[in-house]
């Protein structure tokens, strides 16, 4: 974004019909939000069969037998500073700081891959105690939530990798800055799907 | 915080209104400590009456994922950001029909269904 453009957006005396479109930067972010919105809306749909689902064990062990609360409690922290070293990362990203840019995102890329690692051995852990996404239509949609939760921070690993890539060859130009951005509004939003999966899932299941 | 209003609204998450945006974050870091401390709490103790544990976690919750909004992805009420909160509350508007709507008609299907055993008894 250009010096004038930023004094023509700023001027107050200019009617808004006049401004012409928003910058690129305010409808890039604006289109990921709505993305985002859209992308909690279809984990509404798993919470919701989560919700129906979550008695029906067939017999079989129960949340309250299979969960274990210190571990989840560990992945959610890992979760939450990772969200905030990433917000760190994206003021840096704003001040061009590309070395104090890098440490913040390379600290969120390691406790994102330690919530994955976490999870991904509690998923094995449930499979060979014969609790797997086949046992009961709990443990189905169970496995649906979080499965798609882990996935989505999975895919988000993987685009901060590419983002590292993209400084490395192209610096901070703008197209790249409005990737990593929408980048922090992603990651930050799976951290608000993560409250919602351990209220309900693990801490609902020892009522 | 700023009070420059820019007309064109502005985008969610960090951007040319975030100042004092370490402390900002720091502020969401401490609000979102506390309130998975006091969930996990709730879920660990005896001391709260039991029909009101699963209520107390949904408020801690909805406190939570109200101050990611606010310090992580810097939504607020200002004129300028009127895009974002409509579409917000809309997403939240469907969100609320899909989990609530599901489980109230699901709740009542299955009460309003026949008990196993006596339908295995008419099939029979």
């Amino acid at each position: 974004m250009n010096a004038t453009v930023e004094s023509l957006e700023d001027a107050p005396g200019i009617p808004l019909s006049f401004q012409g479109p928003a910058s690129a930067r305010v409808v890039a972010s604006f289109g990921f939000w709505l993305f985002l919105l859209s992308d909690i809306v279809m984990f509404a749909a798993m919470f919701a069969a989560y919700a129906v689902l979550s008695g029906e064990t067939a017999g079989g062990l129960s949340g309250a037998d299979l969960f274990d609360r210190r571990h989840v409690f560990i992945e959610t922290l890992c979760l939450l500073f990772s969200s905030v070293t990433c917000g760190f990362g994206m003021l840096a990203i704003q001040r061009e700081d590309a070395g104090s840019a890098f440490r913040w995102m390379l600290l969120t890329f390691l406790l994102g891959a330690v919530f994955v690692g976490l999870e991904v051995s509690e998923f094995f852990g449930m499979v060979s105690r014969g609790a797997g996404p086949s046992r009961s239509a709990f443990l189905s949609s169970f496995f649906m939530l979080v499965g798609t939760h882990g996935l989505h921070v999975t895919t988000g690993l993987l685009w901060l990798l590419v983002m590292f890539a993209q400084v490395r060859s192209l610096g901070f130009r703008p197209m790249v800055t409005r990737r990593l951005f929408c980048f922090g509004l992603f990651w930050h939003a799976l951290d608000i799907v993560w409250v919602g999966v351990f209220t309900i899932v693990y801490l609902g299941a020892y009522r | 915080m700023s009070t420059r209003v820019e007309a064109q609204g502005h985008a969610p998450g960090v951007g040319a209104h975030t100042e004092n945006g370490r402390r900002s974050y720091l502020i969401g870091l401490s609000y979102a400590l506390i309130l998975t401390a006091a969930s996990f709490w709730v879920s660990f103790t005896d001391l709260i009456f039991p029909p009101g544990v699963p209520i107390l976690l949904g408020v801690l919750a909805i406190a939570q994922m109200g101050a990611h909004l606010v310090f992580f992805l810097h939504i607020s009420s200002a004129v300028d950001q009127t895009n974002n909160i409509l579409a917000l509350a809309f997403g939240v508007f469907v969100v609320g029909l899909t989990v609530f709507g599901s489980m109230i008609i699901m709740s009542h299907l299955n009460h309003m269904m026949m008990p196993m055993d006596r339908l295995l008894q008419i099939q029979r």
